[in-house]
C-alpha cells in the first residue's frame, strides 16, 4: 500500500525524466560529497541518487558519514575523511542529522557550520503547484546570515534574576552576506534585494548591517535595493507574499522569516536549503527532521532533499538538468495526491 | 471567600491612612481610578505622524457626535527634533491623566544612537509592561484563514528593545538583550490573569530557548512557575520559528500567546496580517498605573497619510478599548457594534482590505448607525 507508493513515485519521476534528451556534459563529471544522515536520511539519499542517474546528471557521489568525534586538544570535530572529501569536492548534499540529547557535543549542524564557515543560509521558497496551501503565488528567496547575530551564544547572568544575551554584528560578516545576496540576485536573474532590519530600535547593530548592505548595493546597480522593517515584512508577507523577491537579513530575523516562508509553501518537508561557506564550499540540505519512526519503511518523502539537490545543480551551473528534475518532481506531486499526507507527517 | 471579603473591607478602611501601598501589597495591583471631574474623563491624545493625526481627528469627531463624556488633552510630539522635551511633556500629560490614545511617532533611524525611539521611551518611562492585542477574524473581511481568535500578550519594556548597544572594537557592535525574572514573572502573571478573566483555556509561551538558553530559558522558567498557580489553564510552549510556520498554516490552534518583546513584534504583525491587515486590529499597552491605546501594529502609514484612504477601524476600536478601561461600557459597545456593522458592508471597505471606500465614508456610516440606534447625538 503506502510502502509501494514511494517506490512507484520514484520510478514515475524517473520515467518522466527518461524522455529522449540530448546528452550535454558542461564540465565533465563532478564529484559531490553525499552525507546521507540518520533516520530517513539513507533512503531519501538513495532515492535522489537513483533520480539523478535516470536524469543522466554528470554527478558522481562520494558518500561520507558525519559523526562528532573528539579530536586532539579535546575539541569536537567531524571525521577527517569527511572534511577532506568536502574540501576537495567543495559541493555537498546532506540529509537530516540527529543530535542526541545530552550527548556532550554540540549539534552536528553547528559543527558543520563552524568547520566550513558556512556563512549564508539560502532558502528559495516557491509555491508548489501540486501541493495546495492558502498561498499560491510565493516566489522568494531568503538569505540569512548564519554565523553571528543573536545566535552568538554569548550569555551572562549579571545578578540573580537578570540575564543578558549579546547580539553581535560585525562589519565583515555583514558585508560578506550582502555581497553574497547581490551576487545571488545577479546570477539568478532576480530583480530586487530587500534588507530586513529593525534599525529603529537596534540603532547601532542593525544600523551597521544596513550601512554595509547599502555600500554593497552601490556596486550592483542592476539590482534594486530596498530596506524594510521586520514587522512590516511579516505583515505584508502573510497578506501578499508575491511582492518580495530576495530578502537578506541577520541571523534571528532570518531564522524566523525563512521558517515563515517555508510555512507559506507547505512546510519543511518540501523546502530546499543551501549553506554557502568560505572558499567556495556549499552544502545543500533538507531541513526537516530524521523522522526515526518511519525510517526504513519506504514512506519518507524525498521532495526536500531532491529540491535541495536541484538547487545544488543550479549552483554548479547545470541548469538544464536542474530544470528537468524539478519539472518531473512537480509533475509527480501534482499527479500523486497521496504525497501530501506523507509530506505533512515529515513537517 | 469570607476572608477575602474581610481583607477587602479592611484594606478599604485603612487605605486613606496608609496610602496606596497597603492596597497594593494586600491585593496585588490596584490601578487608581482614572481622572474624572464633573462626570467627564480627560484623556491625553498624542497625534503622532503619518495617518495618526487624521485618524485621531475622526475619533474626536465621533466622540463629540456620540456625546461621549471624554475630553482630550492634545500633546504634540515633534519626531524630528533632537531634544526630549516634547516626549517628556507627553509623558507628563499621561501621568496626569492616567490614560492616553496615541498615534505612532516616527523614528528616523539615520539619527545617531543617542536619539532613542520616542515610542519606546514612552513605554519604558511609564512602565507599560504589557502589550495586549486581540486578533479576531471579522465576518465582513475576506482573508485566507477563517475563525482566528488569538490574544497576544507581549512583554513591552525589556528584551531586545533595551536600547543598550556599544561598539567595543571598530566594526564590531554588540546589542544587549536583557531578560529579568521580575518582568517575566509580571508579564506571565498578567497573561494568566487575563486568560482566566476572559475564559480562555490555553496559554502558549513563544521562545527560542534552545539557542538562547539563559535568556529565553529564564523567561520560559518564569512562565512555567506562574502556570503552576493556574491549574485550570493549560500551558504549553513553542519555539518561535515553528510558531510562525504554524500560524500561516493553522492559526486556529492558538488561544492566548505570551512572549518577550521581539518575538511579540513578529508574531503580532503576522497575526494582524492574517486577520486582514494593520487597519483592523487595535492594541493596548497596560502598566500598573497607566494605559495607552493605539493601533496594534504601530504603523505610521506615511505613504497613505492625508489621502482619506486610511482604515479608521483599528484606531476606532482602540478608542473603544479605552472606553472600556474608563468603565464607559455602554458607549464602548455602542461604537463597537456600529463599527462591526459597517465592516459587513463591502462597499465601505477601504483600500487596505480590498475596497474603494474612503475614511470619511466609513466614519459617516458609523455615525449614522449610532444615530439610528437611539441615544442622544449631536447633528451629523
Amino acid at each position: 500500500m503506502a510502502g509501494n507508493a514511494w517506490r512507484s513515485t520514484v520510478s514515475r519521476v524517473m520515467g518522466a525524466i527518461k524522455s529522449p534528451q540530448p546528452r550535454t556534459f558542461s564540465r565533465g563529471i563532478q564529484t559531490v560529497t553525499l552525507i546521507p544522515g540518520d533516520g530517513i536520511g539513507p533512503e531519501i539519499s538513495t532515492a535522489v541518487m537513483k533520480i539523478f542517474e535516470a536524469a543522466k546528471a554528470p554527478i558522481q557521489w562520494e558518500e561520507r558519514n558525519v559523526t562528532a568525534i573528539k579530536g586532539p586538544g579535546g575539541r569536537w570535530m567531524i571525521p577527517p575523511e569527511a572534511k577532506e572529501s568536502m574540501d576537495k569536492n567543495k559541493i555537498g548534499l546532506k540529509g537530516p542529522l540527529k543530535t542526541p540529547i545530552a550527548a556532550g557535543h554540540p549539534s552536528m549542524n553547528l559543527l558543520l557550520r563552524k568547520t566550513f564557515d558556512l556563512y549564508a543560509n539560502v532558502r528559495p521558497c516557491v509555491s508548489i503547484e501540486g501541493y495546495k496551501t492558502p498561498y499560491t503565488d510565493v516566489d522568494l528567496v531568503t538569505i540569512r546570515e548564519n554565523t553571528e547575530g543573536e545566535y552568538s551564544g554569548i550569555e551572562h547572568l549579571i545578578v540573580d534574576g537578570v540575564v543578558q544575551s549579546i547580539k553581535l554584528i560585525t562589519e565583515e560578516a555583514s558585508r560578506r552576506i550582502a555581497e553574497y545576496a547581490f551576487e545571488y540576485a545577479r546570477n539568478n536573474q532576480r530583480t530586487s534585494v530587500t534588507a530586513v532590519h529593525k534599525a529603529n530600535i537596534m540603532r547601532m547593530s542593525d544600523g551597521l548591517f544596513l550601512r554595509k548592505c547599502r555600500e554593497v548595493a552601490e556596486n550592483y546597480k542592476d539590482v534594486k535595493f530596498t530596506e524594510m522593517y521586520l514587522d512590516t515584512v511579516c505583515l505584508n508577507m502573510v497578506q501578499d507574499p508575491s511582492q518580495f523577491d530576495v530578502l537578506v537579513m541577520p541571523n534571528l530575523y532570518g531564522d524566523i522569516l525563512s521558517d515563515l516562508c517555508a510555512g507559506l509553501i507547505g512546510g519543511l518537508g518540501v523546502t530546499p536549503s543551501g549553506n554557502i561557506g568560505a572558499h567556495g564550499v556549499a552544502i545543500f540540505e533538507s531541513v526537516h527532521g530524521t523522522a526515526p519512526d518511519i525510517a526504513g519503511k519506504d514512506l519518507a518523502n524525498p521532495t526536500a532533499l531532491l529540491l535541495s539537490a536541484v538547487m545544488m545543480l543550479r549552483h554548479m551551473g547545470l541548469h538544464g538538468h536542474a530544470k528537468k528534475i524539478e519539472t518531473a518532481c512537480f509533475d509527480t506531486i501534482r499527479e500523486k495526491k497521496r504525497s501530501t499526507s506523507r509530506t505533512s507527517e515529515l513537517c | 471567600m469570607h476572608t477575602t471579603v474581610m481583607m477587602a473591607a479592611l484594606t478599604k478602611a485603612l487605605k486613606p491612612i496608609l496610602g496606596r501601598h497597603l492596597g497594593n501589597t494586600a491585593k496585588g495591583q490596584i490601578i487608581p481610578p482614572p481622572a474624572k471631574y464633573g462626570g467627564r474623563h480627560t484623556v491625553a491624545l498624542i497625534p503622532g505622524d503619518g495617518i495618526g493625526p487624521e485618524l485621531l481627528n475622526h475619533v474626536r469627531e465621533l466622540f463629540r457626535f456620540s456625546c461621549v463624556p471624554v475630553d482630550f488633552e492634545v500633546v504634540h510630539v515633534n519626531s524630528s527634533s533632537t531634544s526630549e522635551d516634547d516626549i517628556n511633556n507627553a509623558i507628563m500629560a499621561i501621568r496626569r491623566n492616567g490614560v492616553a490614545l496615541k498615534g505612532n511617532i516616527e523614528t528616523n533611524h539615520t539619527m545617531p544612537p543617542n536619539h532613542k525611539s520616542r515610542n519606546n521611551l514612552l513605554r519604558t518611562s511609564l512602565d507599560l509592561f504589557a502589550n495586549m492585542m486581540h486578533c479576531q477574524s471579522l465576518p465582513g473581511v475576506q482573508t485566507r484563514h477563517k475563525n482566528i481568535d488569538i490574544i497576544i500578550i507581549r512583554e513591552n519594556t525589556e528584551g531586545e528593545y533595551s536600547s543598550l548597544e556599544h561598539e567595543s572594537v571598530p566594526g564590531v557592535v554588540e546589542s544587549l538583550k536583557i531578560i529579568t525574572r521580575n518582568n517575566s514573572l509580571r508579564i506571565a502573571d498578567y497573561a494568566f490573569k487575563l486568560a482566566r478573566e476572559k475564559g480562555r483555556r490555553r496559554v502558549t509561551a513563544v521562545h527560542k530557548a534552545n539557542i538562547m538558553k539563559l535568556a529565553d530559558g529564564l523567561f520560559l522558567q518564569c512562565c512555567k512557575e506562574v502556570a503552576s498557580g493556574y491549574p485550570d489553564i493549560e500551558f504549553d510552549s513553542m519555539i518561535v520559528d515553528n510558531t510562525t510556520m504554524q500560524l500561516v498554516s493553522k492559526p486556529q490552534q492558538f488561544d492566548v500567546m505570551l512572549m518577550p518583546n521581539l518575538y511579540g513584534n513578529v508574531v503580532s504583525n503576522v497575526c494582524a496580517g492574517l486577520v486582514g491587515g494593520p487597519g483592523l486590529v487595535p492594541g493596548a499597552n497596560y502598566g500598573r498605573d497607566y494605559a495607552v491605546f493605539e493601533t496594534a501594529t504601530r504603523n505610521t502609514g506615511k505613504s497613505i497619510a492625508n489621502r482619506n484612504i486610511a482604515n479608521p477601524t483599528a484606531m476606532l476600536l482602540a478608542s473603544c478599548l479605552m472606553l472600556d478601561h474608563l468603565k464607559l461600557h455602554d458607549y464602548a459597545n455602542m461604537i463597537r457594534g456600529a463599527i462591526l456593522t459597517t465592516m459587513n458592508e463591502t462597499r465601505l471597505h477601504t483600500a487596505d482590505i480590498g475596497g474603494q471606500g474612503t475614511t470619511s465614508e466609513v466614519v459617516q456610516s458609523i455615525m449614522r448607525i449610532i444615530q439610528s440606534g437611539g441615544p442622544l447625538t449631536t447633528e451629523i
